[in-house]
C-alpha cells in the first residue's frame, strides 16, 4: 500500500499544527462557535445530538495493522470504546471531546492518516472496490489511481468551496463494487490499444433526488484523466447552483442543463485548456504510485486446499461462514474474506477496540498486512490462503466477528438514524435490528441468499435506501415514525433507483411486510440459483407489493 | 477596509462605484463587468483609472480583450462559502495572462487566504484577518500537490526533478 514520503508528512503534520491552533482558539474564547465551525468542518469535525464525532480519512478503504490498532487505541483512549465505520469507508468516532481532537490527528499522522477533507464542500475521501488488487474479475488494481487522485485534491486550492460536497469513486471491474454509478463522479478504469483510461461517469447521487450517472466520456487516457477531472469540476464550480443546498449536487447541474449540454461544457472546458494550464504528471508519478501497489509474494498453492475442505467438512458453522465470507482471488489457493460488522442486533459497522486489534492482527499474521474497509461498513482481508481460512475464522469466531451474512439480508446497510443524527426523521437501528431478528436462522438467511437491503432514517439517504434491492427510509407523519419501503433499487453495473411501493408502514410492520417480500420470492424463484434481485426483474414488482400489504 | 497587498499593509487608493453613480473627481474606481464593457473606450479616454469588480456570476472571458489596460481586478466574495471566486481567478491569470492586482473583496477570511492565494489572488480586502494572520496563512502549507496560479512547484514535480 501507500506509504508518505517526505511531502505528505509534512502537509499532513502541517495540517494538524494549524488545526491545534484553531482549537486552541476556540477553547480559550478567542473565536466563537460560529468562526470555528468552518473550521471545524474541514477537519472533520460535527456536532452531533450529543457530542462532537470527529470522521476520519480511510483513503479508498485501505488500512494497514499498523493503523487499524491506531484507530482502536483511539477507540479506547478517547471515545467509548469503539469506532463506526462508514459508507464511505471512513471511520467515525461518535464521542471524543474537542480538546483532544488535536492530539487524537496527531497521532493518526504518525500512523501516516489524517482527517482532511472529511466534511465540507469539497472533494471527499476517494472510494473503490474493496476486493481491489484482489478480484478475479478486475482489469488492474485501481488504487493506484485512487491515490493518485487523493494527492490531487488534497487542498485543490479552486475546488476548496464547492456548491456541495463532492464524492469520486474508482473501479477497475465489471461487476462494479464501487458503486460508481451513484457518485458525483464515477470512474471505471479500461484499456484501449494498449493504453489505460478512464470511462466516465458524472451526476449520480442519492439524496432527495436519487440519479444515475451520465456517460461524459468513453475513454479519458489516464495521462489526461486529472485535466479531464479538473475539467469537470471548473464547471461544477461555476455553475452549479448555489440558491438551495438541496439543488447544489453536481447531479441537478447534469439534469438541468441536460447530460449533453454538460458534457459539451466539459469538452469545451477541457479544450480551452493551455499547454502551461496542465498538471503534467510525470510519467514517473504514476509508476512510482503505482510501485506502492504491486501484488504481494503470493505462494504457489494449488487451487484447492486440503486443509480447507478437510475442515469445512467437520465444522459445519466453518463451512457456513466460508459459503458466505468468501470472495473468489485472482491467484490460485486464496480467497478474500469478509468480516462481517453485521452481527444480529448489533449496530451496522461498528467494532470496538478489541475487534480492531483482533482484525490487526488477522492481517499481520495471514494477510499481508492489508485490511480493506468496504462501503457495505464491512472490513476485508484481501489476501488470504485457503489453507489458513479455518485459523483465521477461529479467531474472528472468538472475537464476536464471524457472522456469516456477507451480502445477505442481514447484512444491510443502515444510518445512524434518530439515535444519533440530528436530521433524522425516523430510527433506523431498531428497525434494521428488528429485520435481522426475523432472519437470524442462518439456514433460512443462506436460503434466502444475495439480496440487499438498506435503511435510512430521513431523505438524505445516507443509508442507501435508493440502491437497497430492498430500501426502508423513515419518513415523519405528523409527529410519528413511518417507514417508506422501496423495491428494486441496486447500485451496481446496473444501477437503478428503486421504486416506491406505497403507503409508509409503521416500525412494527416493517419486519413483517420484509418477511412476506422474502417469502414471495422463495416462492416464485425459478431456482436457488435465481436472486431475489434477478426475480425481480423478470416478474416485476406487483406481487412483491401486494406482499407488503397482505394482511398477516 | 484593510487592505494587504502582496504580503504588506497597503493604502487602497481605489473605490467602488456602483452602476446607478458617476464617478465624481479624479481618481481610481472599480466598476461593474457590465458598466467597463459598455463604457470601456471612454473609461481609456477618460482621466479617471478604472479597475474592475467581478460578482461571482461573471464570466471572466469578456474581460480578455481588455486585460492589459487593467490595473486592477476585484473578485467579490459574498460569502466565504461561495468559490466561483476561485475559478475566476485561476481563468483569469493562467488562462487569459492577467497580471494586473487581482484583489480579493468581500467575505474574505484567514482561513481562505492560502486558497485565494494560490489561485492567484495577490491583495485582500478584509475585515477578518491582521497582516500577522495573513502572513501566517500564506506561509501554512509547505508544500503542494497541484499547479496553481502561484509560482509554487507541485511535489509531484520536485519528486521528479530532471
Ligand atoms: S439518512 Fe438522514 S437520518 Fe440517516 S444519517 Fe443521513 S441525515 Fe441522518
Amino acid at each position: 500500500m501507500y506509504r508518505y514520503d517526505e511531502f505528505d508528512a509534512r502537509i499532513v503534520k502541517e495540517r494538524v499544527d494549524q488545526f491545534r491552533g484553531q482549537v486552541d482558539r476556540r477553547l480559550s474564547g478567542e473565536i466563537l462557535e460560529d468562526e470555528f465551525k468552518p473550521l471545524r468542518l474541514q477537519n472533520g469535525v460535527y456536532l452531533q445530538l450529543h457530542a462532537y464525532m470527529l470522521r476520519v480519512a480511510i483513503p479508498y478503504g485501505q488500512l494497514s495493522s499498523r493503523q487499524l490498532r491506531r484507530l482502536a487505541v483511539i477507540a479506547r483512549d478517547y471515545d467509548r470504546g469503539y469506532g463506526h465505520f462508514t459508507t464511505r469507508q471512513n471511520i467515525q468516532f461518535n464521542w471524543v471531546g474537542l480538546k483532544d481532537i488535536p492530539d487524537i490527528l496527531e497521532s493518526l499522522a504518525e500512523v501516516e492518516m489524517h482527517a482532511i477533507q472529511t466534511s465540507g464542500n469539497c472533494i471527499r475521501n476517494v472510494t473503490s472496490d474493496h476486493f481491489a488488487g484482489a478480484a478475479a474479475d478486475e482489469l488492474m488494481d485501481p488504487r493506484p489511481w485512487c491515490e493518485i487522485i487523493r494527492q490531487w485534491s488534497t487542498f485543490h486550492p479552486e475546488f476548496a468551496f464547492l456548491p456541495r460536497k463532492f464524492k469520486i469513486a474508482v473501479t477497475a471491474a465489471e461487476h462494479d463494487r464501487a458503486a460508481i454509478r451513484v457518485h458525483d463522479i464515477g470512474l471505471h478504469i479500461r484499456e484501449k490499444d494498449g493504453v489505460t483510461g478512464f470511462e466516465v461517469l458524472v451526476g449520480g447521487g442519492q439524496g432527495r433526488t436519487p440519479h444515475i450517472a451520465a456517460l461524459v466520456n468513453e475513454f479519458v487516457p489516464e495521462t489526461e484523466i486529472l485535466d479531464y477531472l479538473e475539467a469537470i469540476m471548473r464547471v461544477y464550480n461555476r455553475h452549479g447552483r448555489r440558491d438551495n443546498k438541496y439543488k447544489a449536487r453536481i447531479k441537478i447541474l447534469v439534469a438541468e442543463l441536460g447530460h449533453e449540454e454538460f458534457t459539451r461544457q466539459v469538452n469545451e472546458e477541457y479544450a480551452a485548456q493551455r499547454s502551461h494550464e496542465k498538471i503534467d504528471l510525470p510519467g514517473g508519478e504514476i509508476e512510482r504510485v503505482h510501485a506502492y501497489f504491486a501484488p504481494p509474494e503470493f505462494a504457489d498453492k494449488p487451487a484447492v486446499s486440503e486443509g480447507f475442505e478437510r475442515a469445512k467438512a467437520a465444522d459445519p458453522a466453518f463451512a457456513r461462514w466460508a459459503d458466505a465470507n468468501l470472495h473468489p482471488h485472482k491467484v490460485p489457493g486464496y480467497a478474500s474474506v469478509t468480516i462481517s460488522l453485521k452481527p444480529v442486533g448489533g449496530v451496522a459497522g461498528d467494532a470496538t477496540d478489541a475487534q480492531m486489534m483482533v482484525a490487526a492482527h488477522l492481517a499481520e499474521t495471514y494477510a499481508f498486512d492489508d485490511i480493506r474497509v468496504t462501503h457495505a461498513q464491512n472490513l476485508v482481508l484481501a489476501h488470504v490462503a485457503l489453507d489458513d481460512l479455518y485459523d483465521v475464522y477461529r479467531e474472528l469466531d472468538a472475537a464476536g466477528l464471524s457472522t456469516p451474512n456477507e451480502s445477505r439480508i442481514t447484512d444491510m446497510i443502515v444510518c445512524p438514524g434518530l439515535d444519533y443524527c440530528n436530521l433524522a426523521n425516523a430510527r433506523s437501528i431498531p428497525v434494521g435490528q428488528a429485520i435481522q431478528e426475523v432472519f437470524k436462522d442462518p439456514d433460512y438467511e443462506a436460503d434466502i441468499g444475495k439480496l440487499h437491503i438498506n435503511i435510512s432514517g430521513c431523505i438524505n439517504a445516507c443509508g442507501h435506501h435508493h440502491v437497497g434491492h430492498i430500501g426502508v427510509l423513515g419518513v415523519d407523519k405528523k409527529g410519528e415514525e413511518f417507514y417508506q419501503i422501496t423495491l428494486g433499487g441496486r447500485a451496481d453495473e446496473k444501477a437503478v433507483v428503486g421504486d416506491i411501493a406505497g403507503p409508509g408502514l409503521k416500525a412494527d410492520d416493517v419486519p413483517g411486510a420484509v418477511k412476506r417480500i422474502v417469502d414471495t420470492y422463495r416462492d416464485l424463484r425459478t431456482s436457488r440459483e435465481e436472486r431475489f434481485i434477478d426475480a425481480l426483474e423478470r416478474i416485476g414488482h406487483e406481487p412483491f407489493k401486494e406482499a407488503i400489504y397482505a394482511a398477516d | 477596509m484593510p487592505l494587504i497587498k502582496n504580503g504588506a499593509e497597503a493604502e487602497d487608493v481605489w473605490k467602488y462605484t456602483p452602476d446607478d453613480e458617476p464617478l465624481h473627481g479624479v481618481g481610481s474606481y472599480t466598476v461593474s463587468l457590465e458598466r467597463y464593457v459598455m463604457e470601456a473606450s471612454s473609461f481609456r479616454e477618460g482621466n479617471h483609472t478604472i479597475g474592475v469588480r467581478l460578482k461571482p456570476d461573471d464570466d471572466p472571458a469578456a474581460l480578455e480583450p481588455y486585460l492589459d489596460g487593467l490595473a486592477l481586478i476585484e473578485i467579490d466574495f459574498p460569502k466565504y462559502t461561495d468559490g466561483r471566486g476561485y475559478s475566476q481567478a485561476q481563468l483569469l491569470r493562467r488562462r487569459y495572462g492577467y497580471e494586473g492586482e487581482l484583489r480579493a473583496v468581500g467575505h474574505v477570511l484567514r482561513d481562505q487566504i492560502f486558497y485565494m492565494n494560490r489561485s492567484g489572488f495577490d491583495a485582500y480586502e478584509t475585515a477578518h484577518a491582521d497582516l500577522g494572520s495573513v502572513l501566517e496563512a500564506l506561509s501554512e502549507y509547505s508544500a503542494v500537490y497541484q499547479p496553481g496560479a502561484d509560482d509554487r512547484k507541485p511535489v509531484h514535480a520536485l519528486r521528479h526533478k530532471s
